[in-house]
């Protein structure tokens, strides 16, 4: 409830626009400032060292054997663990929400833990769970499953990284979804299935993507955990950004900054489409409610 | 996330699809997020209580905790006063190019760490932007503490904002408003009105932020130039022994960052919990 509402008519009425709150020039001034000394100009830095370059030698240095097998895996374990990631935040999504079961608010705090939990210590625990003597590990060796040192490692450390951002982008709009719609659904005719599919999915349709954006972006990126699952063998499971640590161990800053010039330009793209997509789920939630 | 009006609705009845997607998703739950977590302690203490002990009194050890919290100490404060800042001038005024600053903010969330420790090196390294100018002053700032610092700071620069921006919005300018007619001043007004209004939020954002700061590896290993005793930070000094095969030790000193997180997930449980039972 908001305390104008409330207020006696004559002080709203004394100016007809609200006024102005204080504060504007000294908060943006310090957000603008911070933000362009902590960020935007150290990223200037990267974006002009690019054009230093010439076209033939950041060609050269992006399309070596090594940096694109290291960029499709990055890419390509990404993609397939933001997609995996879409149906279990989905799953669990529906079940926080839908479902009481004992001990719910525990495994609602449990699923921010790949938020909160350093990318080193994930790395190293999931590797001692898989590695061949670990605690899944041993079941899955036997049948010639090896996931740690392998890229399936780095899909399952992107998998664990990325579990939050679905669930938490999902879970709101399920929550605030009007009972009314499935009840009206189920009252023309609809089964439980067609109810979901046709009915609750396009409504977390736009947040259900906005989730994968995110998770998408953040695999992309993703180093702490990978790099002690991976086993990080070049043109087999070393992601991009080891290359990159790789080249400036070599002093090769050149090279590193062309794989990180591209690395950039992807999160810049994915920073967009997310943007383009929380504006289309504000449109539509709007709508529903 | 704030759920202004949490719809009421019966719970299903206890049917086929209801227990096998609760059974599930509790599967997954244990697979992916418990047995990881039970793996740290168990891996911790294989080699006993003494041995666990040890490995944390490692003057090593010691020194990485330290400087782990130094980074922190200046990391959080200055991502706490710039995120306040950022959300009250984008939630309670209306200017040009708003929508793009709050898509800037998000910024640091989608570049990968090892690319922001990167652009560190860029500019303060030996070959970069200031590295002249700082070896005539004798500054260091890559493989130093001030790098190791300035890449925590980049890594959780957007997280106390990206917790106030959307529950500064969803309440609106309107409480200030009418604080601002009753004739209170800027500062009154975000002490009196703003503050008791986001205390929650800010207070989550700050834990958040402090167990991102702490535990950040990508960035700060790209930065730190690894020396020990000097520039490891907790996560560093759990590379190094794990590299070492040291196993239980790297563990050990990982079970702290574990008891972290866990503190902060929980912590974040009980004020949603609170908050839900006193609107």
């Amino acid at each position: 409830m908001s305390l104008a509402t409330t207020l006696p008519a004559p002080l709203l009425r004394a100016g007809k626009t609200p006024p102005a709150l204080p504060g504007l020039h000294l908060t943006l001034g310090i957000t603008l400032l911070y933000l362009s000394l902590v960020v935007l100009i150290p990223l200037c830095a990267l974006v002009l060292k690019t054009f230093t370059l010439s076209w033939s030698d950041f060609l050269a240095a992006v399309t070596s054997p090594r940096v694109l097998a290291s960029l499709r895996l990055s890419f390509g374990a990404a993609l397939i663990a933001a997609t995996v990631n879409a149906f279990t935040g989905l799953l669990l999504a529906w079940v926080m929400v839908r479902y009481p079961f004992p001990g719910k608010r525990v495994v609602d705090a449990m699923i921010d833990l790949p938020f909160a939990l350093p990318t080193a210590v994930a790395g190293i625990s999931l590797t001692a769970v898989l590695a061949g003597n670990g605690w899944i590990g041993q079941f899955l060796e036997p049948h010639g499953i090896k996931v740690a040192y392998t890229p399936l490692g780095v899909v399952v450390a992107l998998i664990f990284i990325g579990l939050p951002f679905v669930v938490r982008a999902v879970q709101p709009v399920l929550e605030q979804l009007n009972p009314e719609i499935e009840e009206a659904a189920t009252c023309l005719g609809a089964g439980p299935f067609a109810c979901f599919a046709r009915v609750v999915l396009p409504l977390l349709l736009p947040a259900l993507i906005t989730g994968y954006a995110m998770a998408l972006a953040r695999g992309i990126g993703e180093y702490g955990s990978i790099i002690f699952i991976a086993g990080n063998m070049p043109l087999v499971s070393e992601i991009a950004p080891l290359v990159i640590v790789g080249k400036l161990e070599q002093y090769d800053y050149a090279g590193a900054t062309a794989v990180a010039s591209v690395m950039l330009i992807a999160s810049f793209a994915l920073l967009l489409l997310i943007n383009a997509l929380q504006a289309w789920q504000r449109r539509s939630s709007g709508d529903l409610q | 996330m704030s759920s202004v009006s949490r719809q009421h609705r019966p719970a299903p009845p206890l049917g086929l699809s209801r227990l096998v997607l609760t059974g599930a998703a509790l599967v997954l739950v244990a697979l992916l997020l418990l047995l990881p977590l039970a793996a740290v302690f168990v891996e911790a203490l294989r080699k006993g209580w003494e041995a666990y002990l040890a490995a944390l009194r490692e003057p090593d050890a010691w020194s990485a905790i330290k400087l782990t919290l130094l980074a922190a100490a200046i990391a959080v404060p200055a991502n706490l006063i710039f995120g306040v800042c950022a959300a009250w001038a984008v939630t309670k005024h209306r200017f040009w190019g708003r929508s793009m600053l709050v898509s800037l903010i998000d910024l640091p969330f989608s570049v990968s760490p090892v690319v922001a420790g990167l652009v560190y090196v860029l500019v303060f390294g030996a070959h970069g932007w200031l590295g002249g100018w700082l070896q005539q002053h004798e500054l260091k700032v890559i493989f130093a503490v001030p790098g190791i610092v300035l890449a925590t700071i980049f890594v959780t620069f957007p997280l106390v904002a990206r917790e106030l921006i959307p529950l500064m919005q969803a309440q609106g300018p309107e409480e200030e408003q009418a604080a601002a007619i009753l004739g209170a001043s800027g500062w009154q007004t975000f002490w009196r009105v703003t503050l008791p209004n986001i205390r929650w939020g800010v207070f989550y954002g700050v834990i958040l932020c402090n167990a991102r700061a702490m535990g950040e590896f990508g960035a700060v290993s790209v930065v730190s130039g690894h020396i020990r005793g000097q520039t490891n930070t907790i996560p560093l000094h759990v590379e190094v022994l794990y590299n070492e095969y040291q196993s239980s030790a790297a563990f050990a000193v990982a079970s702290l960052l574990t008891l972290l997180a866990l503190a902060t997930v929980f912590i974040k449980s009980a004020l949603e919990w609170y908050r839900d039972r006193s609107p």
